[in-house]
């Protein structure tokens, strides 16, 4: 179901319209009522009246997450704190928190921003959703939670932390629909699948994000939960979850381009990309009134496509993540991102996709280990069978990265299944 | 008779097989027979226990790998050149040993666990050839060995 047609279905023209006039305004919020836009654009001698629209988003300067950490915790906040109505936060692995706040219109725009991913996954007000994202400063929970109330689904505010009970949940409720990561969801799965209770449920549909999966990831929680699953992104500077999400024909994550201008570039050059070229994603949030971030810099890198969807749907859609910037390991001169690997390992279907990925420098030379969970089916109490395992993980990965891999068999569930988002690197070069 | 091996994938991190034997003692399971095999970064334990069945739980509630392998018990008589006999048949027979440890060894027999790629027609090998293999009762509770 399509939530909001007039806001997802426009033409091109009118979205141009909308998006430019918005942005004509934001451009001016933000370099009257924060002094870190106005000395920027000063600097480059930009005056709020030179932007005229869409057209003329190129010539703004960049906001990265360095900059909200130098503005900690409210420097970027364009209104008054009276008139902010909530604070989310995420914990930076290096330094301060992020700080992000909300005016009382930023959150019903963020209620409708999930209302219509919730939709666009088949869920309604029949439904029964359990929540099982952090609630807190992570704006997982309360996100996924307030959309789907206003959806007007029943909403089962789980939080992350008990898995026994939200099955138990899960089960007693006749839950149809869940929130939570895709890795979470799994660990769930295995847990159900344990005590023979995977074909319990009345679970359908899941919305899973908050950290990068694939689409082999999907079919396998699709397969084994025989529910439908669906993709939903968002990140808390520019929002928080719901400011894309793909629909049943999973051919990208549609933007709501009516709060959010996307935009790819080069992540060295800073220049534009073309229409389905690589690179890094850059939202300018147009209707935030707390926090109006002008080309926040997003580290993902994906790519972006204004064709008209199978679903009906106009507005702009992003390719599922190719990683971020900032997760790109450089291994021997050679790119490699996580999911790289992930793919890999689904692809060749005779592991479980949990990984973990050590780089570490020995004698002056990078080595990459990457440790996989055996699966029970496929463990055989032969050596012979054991290393061909090996050899032939190692073979896939190596075609998979262009990388030689050393390839370490682990007992299942060994590695850590996250609640939150998944640690999939560890990285023990010393670069100083 | 064919009769079941609990093997386990053990990682090579500390901990791991007491682990596994504290498990099977606290649920009092005895392990009649074993034998470790390490590869550079794991090890497969393979053992002949009480209750095989029982054991696999156990150790799957505490998140270990183990399954139950087919394999079977051969007494061969405590005469030199016994051994040599049986292999030579299967060698014969195109069977291929993937595995074998000794499982005891008494006055009159020396037992030992093979693990083959076609166990039936073992069975019928070894039968034809006038030895004996331990029954599961046999195998598990250290019964008739002599
Ligand atoms: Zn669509």
């Amino acid at each position: 179901m399509i939530w909001n047609e007039t806001k997802e279905c426009m033409s091109r023209d009118q979205i141009n319209n909308l998006q430019s006039a918005r942005l004509r305004k934001m451009v001016k919020r933000a370099y009257h009522n924060v002094t870190f836009y106005r000395k920027k654009m000063q600097q480059i001698g930009l005056e709020p009246g030179d932007i005229n629209g869409v057209e003329d988003l190129h010539k703004l300067p960049f906001t990265t997450k360095q900059d909200l950490r130098d503005n900690y915790p409210f420097g970027l906040f364009a209104v008054p704190q009276s008139q902010i109505v909530r604070v989310h936060a995420s914990s930076g692995t290096t330094g301060k928190a992020t700080v992000v706040g909300y005016t009382r219109r930023d959150i019903e725009i963020w209620q409708e921003c999930v209302a219509r991913v919730l939709a666009m996954a088949g869920v309604g007000s029949h439904d029964i959703i359990q929540v099982a994202y952090g609630y807190g400063l992570f704006t997982g929970g309360l996100g996924l939670h307030y959309g789907a109330e206003n959806l007007g689904a029943t909403v089962i505010p789980m939080s992350t932390g008990n898995t026994q009970k939200l099955i138990t949940l899960m089960q007693d409720f006749k839950v149809t629909a869940i929130a939570c990561t895709p890795s979470y969801l799994l660990h769930i799965a295995e847990v159900l699948e344990e005590a023979g209770q995977i074909d319990n449920t009345h679970l359908k549909v899941a919305i899973c994000g908050a950290e990068p999966w694939t689409d082999n990831m999907r079919k396998q929680i699709e397969t084994k939960l025989n529910i439908k699953a669906y993709d939903i992104y968002g990140l808390s500077e520019v929002m928080g979850p719901g400011v894309a999400a793909d629909c049943k024909f999973h051919k990208g994550l549609h933007v709501y381009e009516d709060h959010f201008i996307p935009e790819i570039i080069h992540p060295e050059t800073l220049e534009p990309c073309k229409e389905g070229e690589v690179g890094e994603l850059v939202f300018t949030p147009i209707t935030k009134e707390a926090l109006p971030l002008i080309r926040y810099r997003t580290r993902d890198l994906t790519s972006i496509t204004y064709d008209e969807c199978e679903c009906g749907r106009t507005i702009a859609r992003i390719s599922r993540f190719k990683g971020r910037s900032d997760d790109m390991l450089i291994i021997r001169g050679v790119n490699v991102f996580p999911s790289q690997v992930e793919a890999a390992l689904l692809e060749m279907g005779e592991t479980s996709p949990h990984y973990l990925m050590i780089v570490d420098r020995i004698n002056n030379l990078d080595v990459l280990e990457v440790q996989v969970e055996v699966e029970e089916r496929y463990f055989s109490d032969e050596i012979k069978q054991l290393d061909s395992l090996t050899k032939k993980i190692a073979r896939a990965l190596h075609t998979a990265l262009g990388l030689s891999v050393k390839v370490r068999l682990v007992e299942p569930r060994t590695i850590e299944r996250s609640q939150g988002k998944a640690k999939r690197v560890i990285d023990r070069r010393k670069f100083d | 008779m064919i009769i079941k091996q609990l093997s386990v994938f053990i990682e090579n991190t500390e901990g791991i097989l007491e682990c596994v034997t504290d498990t099977l003692c606290k649920h009092n399971i005895n392990i009649v027979s074993l034998s470790l095999v390490d590869a550079s970064e794991y090890s497969v334990l393979r053992m002949i226990v009480s209750d095989p069945e029982r054991g696999r739980e156990v150790l799957k509630e505490e998140g270990l790998l183990a399954k139950l392998t087919d394999v079977i018990a051969v007494k061969t008589p405590q005469k030199p050149g016994m051994l040599h006999d049986i292999l030579t048949a299967f060698r014969d027979a195109n069977l291929h040993v993937k595995y074998m440890y000794t499982y005891s060894s008494s006055e009159n027999y020396a037992t030992v666990i093979m693990r083959l790629s076609k166990l039936d027609t073992a069975l019928s090998l070894i039968k034809q050839k006038g030895y004996e293999v331990c029954t599961d009762k046999e195998a598990y509770e250290i019964v008739n060995l002599n």
